[in-house]
């Protein structure tokens, strides 16, 4: 598939690199035992050290350090046993110590590639250049007061992951689908949990434009996106308006940009007003982070079965589609609901229920799968309750809808409602007979040849029924008198 | 009995022990002399009634029957550590009504170990300076004059308050901090002890930061008993600062053997310097010779790269510095200048609350660390920096100590070197390369200069090796037999 553009004087092709900033799952930050959870009142979370008071000191949060590796790992990435912590050195009133801790020429974790699926079953593998750990810092608020700016400390000091790809993505579907891969492996990993809309990850999203086959075109760097359908939108915006720049005869300038939501455009940010430079030094206050290949490996035997590796498993055990297989594993909880209710049952008739039905009145719900009204245990009952022929299929799709709706299971509607199917062969044969004795034009068109004329026999049939007939059977039933 | 501000830490211990006096009475003696001794600017803030206060709660522990290595004993506080609910200045304006609401590890184990607080020293501002001129609460005067010369001295610096507070005997020790050699150069110059130890055996938790990588805590007091027991009282591993050590920590006092026989004794050839003043050299002399006769083995030695430590000190400490200090901005505490916006409220305020040393050495730092510098000035100076750690390190391979003056010269008069920040730097020549190798080391008095001012010898000693630092020491201070103190001028004739 041919990822270029065309612009008015031929095709480019669009170049993406991505800085995933993923907040590690902890509960306390990265230098400080100050929490972390998200919505607490302004300045509840703060440190002696988040607020940069004289005299305090970074002690850095072992769990960090494992969340990071455990990243790496999941990664397919080199981990660095040593790494070193620096200083990047500007003002702002959000960072409190005037300078943020991250890692610059020594990162915890090095090299690494994730593989990404199109659209259109494609595969494509993106490269990691880095992973590492660095410190958010505070927010300002700025409608609280007519000429000053507060200050929340509450995210100063959160630990965050910096997960820098190489420029391997050649349009916006890749970039998403590298974002969306990039979220399901730490979900998995149980690292970060993924949730944009809380700032728990952001992506800053590098995009430049090239004739095929030619250097790297000057990249704009679009800052602190906090969706996946916005980072697509900045990146058409983006490329459309660097094509139009250069076709218009003119530069591309490196800068940083804005996206503006509302618009579904860029800007650039407010210029400052010299150029930062950050005087990154290694901090004197942390000693280099080192660890043992045995802190490695027994991280790694802590892994959980990662979506590639569970992927495979699907089909080559379970005998899934590749397209089943790969909208399960797409999220952790979704692929631990699957198997909750595949264990003990049929695999596949399992896939179809919960990719099929339940991600039906998921998605018109809008919820995730996480609160979904309907239990994994529960969805199971009502799957049980089609394989031992007390519902059909199709009156099951019904009992779903109420389950979802009163929480109740399948088996006490289906009493309630007296829904349970009818396999009395002498109740459906009555019926049989009555439409066949009542139909007799319909009969003789069959007999002439036509069997498509046995599916309106069913339907009369269900309907008389209420659709609680056992189909099999009544079908069965209509070919033996037919033919008659 | 002598009089109460002349005893000694172990003394004081002794009769306190004894129940011969209280530590109310001992307080009250020292409140009162450090009142008298106002005109001197050691104190940036004298803490009378907290001092008998707690002087009164170490009496009833003692009553009660429990007691610390330091139970009762009053010492001043250098005002670099953080106290909690008592102003903290670092001497500098910026910390404008800064009251932490922490106190510093290092101080916190001195009230664990049942010391009572005088005051808060005056110190440059933010410990960069060697003199104490650079204070936003004036100069510190020494309590040294010439002899026959009634011109005021500094009394070294950057810890000139706890210096001259110890000297002029209106405090038993104080806490000091060491970068360049802030400990030891005022020591020398006022002719009491002073040690920085191993970096990494204080903790630097609550200590206002100049340069993280080489700051490191310590005690000045009158004798090399008195500095062992305080030290060993204020030292010990400290989870809140990652760069402490998780190292043993040894009783001080009781490697004053006064045995140094066997020992070998290294004396760097490169510590001559062109130009230091001959009586420096003849007390170094002196003091060779004391070992000598105490039978150590005295051994010539090079350390190669001396003469790039100074140079590559004030590369190191001003990048440290200059990030350090970017956290006094006017936001959270400390003094606030009001701006059109933010920018401008920044530099307002460090305009206006930083001194000029300070500002230079911000400047100096800023401009090592930044794009298209940083390889030339900060890399080159820490490679300097390892090389100085390794020649260290290659000659405690045949040498127990090192046997050094502690500075260039004796106390010089205010404004003789304020000018000139290059011959102010110099003071710190013979103090820098243990900072930068991260290594123990102490001054004694050891002599006085033609003049009546006193001089010190330096003893530097391998890493952790603080034992053999103090124990070496304790033998030059029973040579030296240092007996001169100031005249107490600043008291009104009674």
């Amino acid at each position: 598939m041919s990822n270029l553009v065309e612009g008015a004087t031929g095709s480019w092709e669009v170049v993406i690199g991505l800085e995933i900033h993923a907040q590690v799952s902890s509960q306390s930050k990265l230098f400080s035992g100050a929490a972390t959870a998200f919505g607490a009142e302004p300045n509840s979370q703060v440190s002696l050290v988040d607020a940069g008071m004289p005299g305090m000191l970074p002690v850095i949060n072992e769990m960090a350090i494992e969340q990071a590796v455990r990243s790496g790992l999941g990664l397919n990435a080199k981990i660095n046993n040593y790494s070193v912590f620096d200083r990047k050195n500007y003002f702002y009133a959000d960072l409190p110590q005037g300078y943020q801790i991250s890692q610059y020429l020594q990162p915890i974790v090095g090299e690494g590639v994730v593989t990404v699926e199109l659209e259109d079953g494609a595969t494509a593998h993106i490269g990691i250049e880095r992973l590492h750990l660095e410190q958010d810092a505070g927010k300002l608020i700025h409608d609280q007061h007519p000429r000053k700016s507060h200050v929340d400390l509450n995210r100063s000091g959160i630990a965050l992951m910096e997960i820098v790809s190489k420029p391997d993505m050649r349009s916006a579907a890749e970039a998403g689908a590298y974002v969306r891969k990039v979220r399901a492996i730490l979900r998995y990993l149980g690292t970060c949990d993924g949730n944009m809309e809380q700032g728990s990850m952001r992506a800053d999203v590098n995009v430049s434009v090239r004739r095929p086959g030619e250097d790297l075109g000057t990249r704009a760097e679009i800052k602190n996106v906090n969706s996946i359908r916005f980072m697509q939108q900045a990146i058409h915006y983006e490329t459309t308006r660097q094509i139009d720049v250069i076709e218009g005869g003119g530069t591309v300038d490196q800068e940083t940009r804005q996206f503006d939501a509302p618009t579904g455009t860029t800007r650039p940010m407010r210029t400052k007003e010299e150029a930062h430079d950050y005087r990154y030094f290694p901090d004197p206050d942390l000693l280099p982070l080192e660890f043992s290949d045995d802190f490695v490996a027994q991280i790694r035997a802590t892994l959980p079965e990662l979506p590639d590796a569970k992927k495979r498993r699907y089909m080559d055990e379970l005998g899934l589609s590749a397209h089943d297989a790969a909208v399960l594993v797409s999220d952790r909880d979704i692929a631990l609901f699957y198997e909750a209710v595949s264990e003990g049952r049929d695999a596949k008739i399992v896939a179809n229920w919960v990719q099929g039905d339940l991600f039906g009145q998921l998605a018109k719900a809008e919820l995730d799968i996480a609160d979904s009204p309907v239990s994994a245990n529960q969805l199971g009952g009502l799957i049980d309750l089609i394989s031992d022929q007390t519902i059909s299929g199709k009156i099951a799709k019904d009992v779903l809808e109420i389950m979802f709706e009163s929480g109740q299971d399948a088996a006490a509607i289906v009493a309630e409602k007296g829904l349970k199917q009818v396999t009395d062969s002498g109740a459906i044969e009555g019926e049989v007979d009555k439409v066949i004795a009542a139909n007799p034009d319909k009969v003789a068109e069959f007999q002439s040849g036509k069997d498509k004329i046995l599916g309106w026999f069913v339907g009369q049939i269900m309907q008389a029924t209420k659709g609680k007939a056992n189909p099999k059977m009544v079908n069965q039933l209509l070919r033996d008198k037919l033919k008659g | 009995m002598a009089a109460l501000t002349d005893l000694g830490i172990a003394q004081a211990r002794d009769l306190l022990a004894k129940g011969e006096m209280s530590s109310r009475e001992l307080t009250a003696a020292h409140v009162e002399a450090m009142a008298e001794a106002s005109i001197l600017n050691a104190m940036v803030t004298e803490l009378p009634e907290h001092a008998l206060t707690m002087a009164d709660a170490s009496d009833a522990r003692r009553a009660s029957g429990t007691t610390g290595s330091l139970e009762g004993i009053p010492l001043a506080i250098k005002d670099l550590f953080c106290t909690k609910g008592i102003l903290t200045t670092a001497g500098s304006h910026i910390l404008d009504g800064f009251t932490p609401p922490y106190e510093s590890t290092v101080s916190a184990n001195l009230w664990q170990a049942g010391a009572v607080m005088l005051g808060k020293t005056n110190m440059d501002e933010f410990a960069m300076g060697s003199s104490n001129e650079t204070s936003y609460f004036g100069p510190v005067q020494n309590p040294w004059r010439r002899e026959g010369d009634n011109q005021a001295l500094v009394p070294g610096g950057s810890s000139g308050g706890s210096a001259t507070a110890v000297a002029g005997r209106f405090a038993m020790g104080a806490t000091a901090t060491d970068t360049g050699g802030s400990i030891r150069q005022p020591a020398a110059f006022t002719g009491t002890v002073g040690c920085k130890p191993t970096y990494g055996r204080c903790s630097r938790w609550g200590v206002v930061a100049f340069a993280s990588s080489l700051d490191q805590a310590g005690p000045i007091t009158r004798d090399v008993r008195d500095n062992a027991i305080m030290l060993g009282a204020m030292a010990g591993y400290d989870p809140k600062d990652s760069t402490s050590a998780d190292v043993p920590l040894p009783d001080f006092e009781a490697a004053l053997s006064g045995d140094i026989r066997g020992l070998k004794i290294g004396v760097p050839k490169e510590y001559v310097l062109d130009g230091m003043p001959g009586e420096i050299e003849v007390l170094w002399q002196q003091g060779i010779g004391w070992l000598r006769e105490a039978g150590a083995e005295i051994v010539d030695i090079s350390l190669p790269h001396t003469k790039y430590a100074l140079p590559a000190y004030y590369i190191v400490a001003p990048a440290e510095a200059s990030s350090n200090l970017a956290r006094y901005d006017g936001v959270r505490f400390g003094l606030r200048e009001e701006g059109a916006d933010l920018t401008e409220m920044y530099e307002n305020t460090r305009a206006a609350g930083f001194g000029a040393e300070v500002r230079r050495r911000v400047l100096i730092g800023t401009y090592v660390l930044s794009a298209g510098y940083y390889d030339a000035y900060y890399l080159k100076a820490q490679k300097i920096r390892r090389l100085i750690a390794q020649d260290f390190r290659d000659v405690y391979e045949t040498v127990d100590a090192i046997l050094t003056p502690s500075a260039p010269s004796a106390a010089f008069p205010f404004g003789d070197k304020a000018d000139d920040p290059i011959a102010m730097y110099l003071n710190d020549v013979f103090t820098v390369p243990a900072n930068l190798a991260g290594l123990p080391g102490i001054s004694v008095p050891a002599g006085l200069s033609a003049e009546g001012l006193p001089l010190g010898l330096q003893i530097l000693a391998p890493a952790f090796d603080e034992e053999t630092m103090f124990r070496v020491a304790g033998v030059v201070e029973e040579a030296a037999n240092f007996t001169a103190r100031p005249e107490q001028w600043w008291k009104s004739p009674s």
